[in-house]
């Protein structure tokens, strides 16, 4: 009996996860449609749906399924159909160790939470390189080794910023990092939260930060010959990332479920809320922001990451002593 | 930046938003903030966008959309066919006899228009076949939605190039200080010479209603459209200058009285 309700509770807590998966990354993506052409001057997706086009990524999505789908002659075959997965899965798998909500509204309480879902988005960043490598396209190959050096250079800030909210929590577990949170780890933490933020944007290779896919220089990068599901696939995974990123940054940085009142009831909403509004920046700074350079994203990397997030662990360090 | 003295250093920061120049030092970060300011502002003012087939565009009057042929002034000239740049416009004609008007007077012949044709799919929109036309039989009409599936079908015949005539617009007013067409000052010349004859036939009774003596044009003068009342009434009127209609004047209107009195003298 006690496993049958152990089995059903995997299985909902399963299902529910895959299922914000699949459509909170639609909602970001028809946020950005949206919210970008507002910015431009323009309305943005009408028709499809009825109502402000609000079926749109709906109806992209039967399109690219109803597309064919090319392999190239010169292509890896295997790595070039396995891309697509390696690059989309392990955003999946990291959302299941982010909690929403105090307690049990979390996938699974892990206790290396955030070296879990630092390590499967590590993995993640791995498609497009597979994808560059294998396309046998000179652009794609170019845009892998753009990636390539971007990832190199931002990872590492990344998880200095990260590593700063696990040494003023003392735990790795992503529950009991927001169950030691108080308001004022908010200023304290800005630096790494500004840190880690920028970086998961250099690392999902949004703009400013687009260089491996910069559509004026080498088309689109490591995703230049796919189509049809395959490409589906890659922009559903860049979606994903620009959630599980904002519900990191929220979770670690802004204190994830707490929020004015009702923590135990609202938790889950103001995860929410904080998600949106660091998804909606995302989106705002794409707009808003012409792409870097190679060489000034190395140097934004080195030398103001990695110094900057340095001093955010000194500072955690020298406040957790005192 | 370093050999500023401390004054425009200090005159900097308090004025640096409206400092532009690349020189000067700024709060770093300002122009990022700005960019974010300027997109910001941008998406919460409404967009300009018109959704044309749900909302119906507005057009200026003189829109160039299709030209439209008004048949009845058509004489079948070619002129406009002969002027395309593009040769899209296709008359074809024949010529039918008209039985003479009077007896044993001569048969006249006129053009009856066959077909009008102009294709869509090469017209360039030049408006010259317009600009051409002697009788104004083409015009241009803001009409706009005439695509078709097949290019064959933008080839349109004299049936819908007449239906186009309706949605031509009446001509833009005149400006104020414009000049009248010609059309209009000739025909109020027309109509003021035969007001002249009527009002110089009700006035030949009794000339000496008026104040002043009525100029007459001189009766030497082969334009003057003088009644033949006019000269036996003033018979030594010296204003040989006068033009044809001034006797048309009215006496009561004391404009045109000042300037026959500026004649006289």
């Amino acid at each position: 009996m006690s496993s049958l309700t152990w089995w059903l509770e995997v299985a909902l807590r399963i299902v529910v996860v895959f299922l914000g998966f699949m459509v909170i990354p639609l909602v970001v993506g028809q946020l950005e449609h949206k919210a970008m052409a507002h910015m431009q001057g323009r309305l943005g997706p009408m028709e499809a749906g009825g109502f402000h086009g609000w079926a749109q990524l709906v109806a992209d999505g039967v399109k690219f399924a109803q597309k064919e789908a090319v392999v190239p002659d010169a292509a890896d075959r295997r790595v070039f159909q396995l891309a697509p997965a390696v690059a989309l899965v392990p955003y999946l798998l990291a959302l299941i160790v982010v909690p929403v909500g105090p307690g049990t509204q979390v996938g699974v309480d892990l206790d290396l939470g955030l070296f879990f879902a630092l390590a499967v988005m590590g993995i993640a960043v791995l498609g497009p390189l597979m994808a560059g490598w294998s396309s046998g396209n000179k652009y794609s190959l170019l845009g892998g080794l753009r990636s390539a050096a971007q990832l190199m250079a931002y990872e590492l800030p990344m998880l200095l910023a990260a590593a700063s909210v696990a040494m003023a929590a003392g735990t790795l577990s992503l529950t009991g990092i927001l169950g030691a949170w108080h308001w004022y780890w908010l200023p304290w933490q800005l630096i790494g939260g500004f840190v880690f933020f920028t970086a998961g944007l250099a690392e999902l290779q949004r703009p400013p930060f687009d260089m491996p896919v910069a559509d004026s220089e080498i088309i689109f990068g490591a995703y230049t010959e796919y189509t049809g599901l395959r490409f589906a696939l890659f922009l559903l995974a860049e979606y994903a990332g620009i959630v599980l990123l904002c519900l990191l940054t929220s979770v670690l940085f802004l204190g994830g479920w707490h929020g004015p009142f009702g923590d135990a009831h609202l938790g889950w909403l103001w995860t929410a809320i904080k998600t949106f509004v660091l998804a909606f920046v995302v989106i705002w700074l794409r707009v808003s922001y012409p792409r870097l350079r190679a060489d000034q994203l190395q140097k934004f990397a080195w030398t103001v990451l990695v110094p900057l997030s340095l001093a955010q662990l000194a500072i955690t360090g020298v406040v957790r002593v005192l | 930046m370093t050999d500023e003295t401390p004054e425009q250093a200090l005159e900097t920061h308090e004025t640096h938003e409206a400092q532009e120049a690349p020189d000067r030092k700024k709060i770093p970060g300002t122009g990022l903030v700005q960019g974010l300011a300027t997109t910001f502002k941008n998406m919460t003012t409404r967009a300009h966008t018109h959704q044309y087939p749900d909302v119906a565009p507005e057009l200026p009057p003189r829109t160039r959309g299709v030209i439209a042929l008004i048949e009845e002034n058509c004489t079948s000239c070619m002129l406009c066919a002969r002027e395309c740049p593009d040769w899209c416009i296709y008359i074809d004609s024949h010529k039918e006899t008209i039985p003479a008007p009077t007896t044993g007077g001569r048969e006249r012949s006129r053009n009856v228009l066959d077909r009008f044709a102009i294709d869509y799919s090469l017209c360039m929109y030049c408006g010259i076949c317009i600009e051409v036309c002697p009788f104004d039989a083409l015009e241009w009409s803001p009409e706009l939605e005439y695509a078709e599936y097949d290019i064959k079908e933008m080839l349109h015949e004299k049936d819908r190039l007449t239906q186009w005539v309706e949605t031509i617009p009446p001509p833009v007013a005149l400006d104020d200080a414009a000049e009248e067409p010609k059309e209009i000052a000739l025909a109020q010349k027309a109509a003021a010479k035969k007001q002249a004859a009527l009002d110089a036939a009700a006035q030949a009774p009794a000339p000496t209603e008026t104040e002043t003596p009525p100029p007459a044009p001189n009766p030497s003068d082969p334009s003057a459209s003088a009644p033949p009342e006019a000269p036996a009434s003033n018979p030594s009127d010296p204003s040989a200058s006068a033009p044809p209609e001034a006797p048309a004047s009215n006496p009561s209107d004391p404009s045109a009285s000042e300037q026959e009195a500026k004649g006289d003298a």
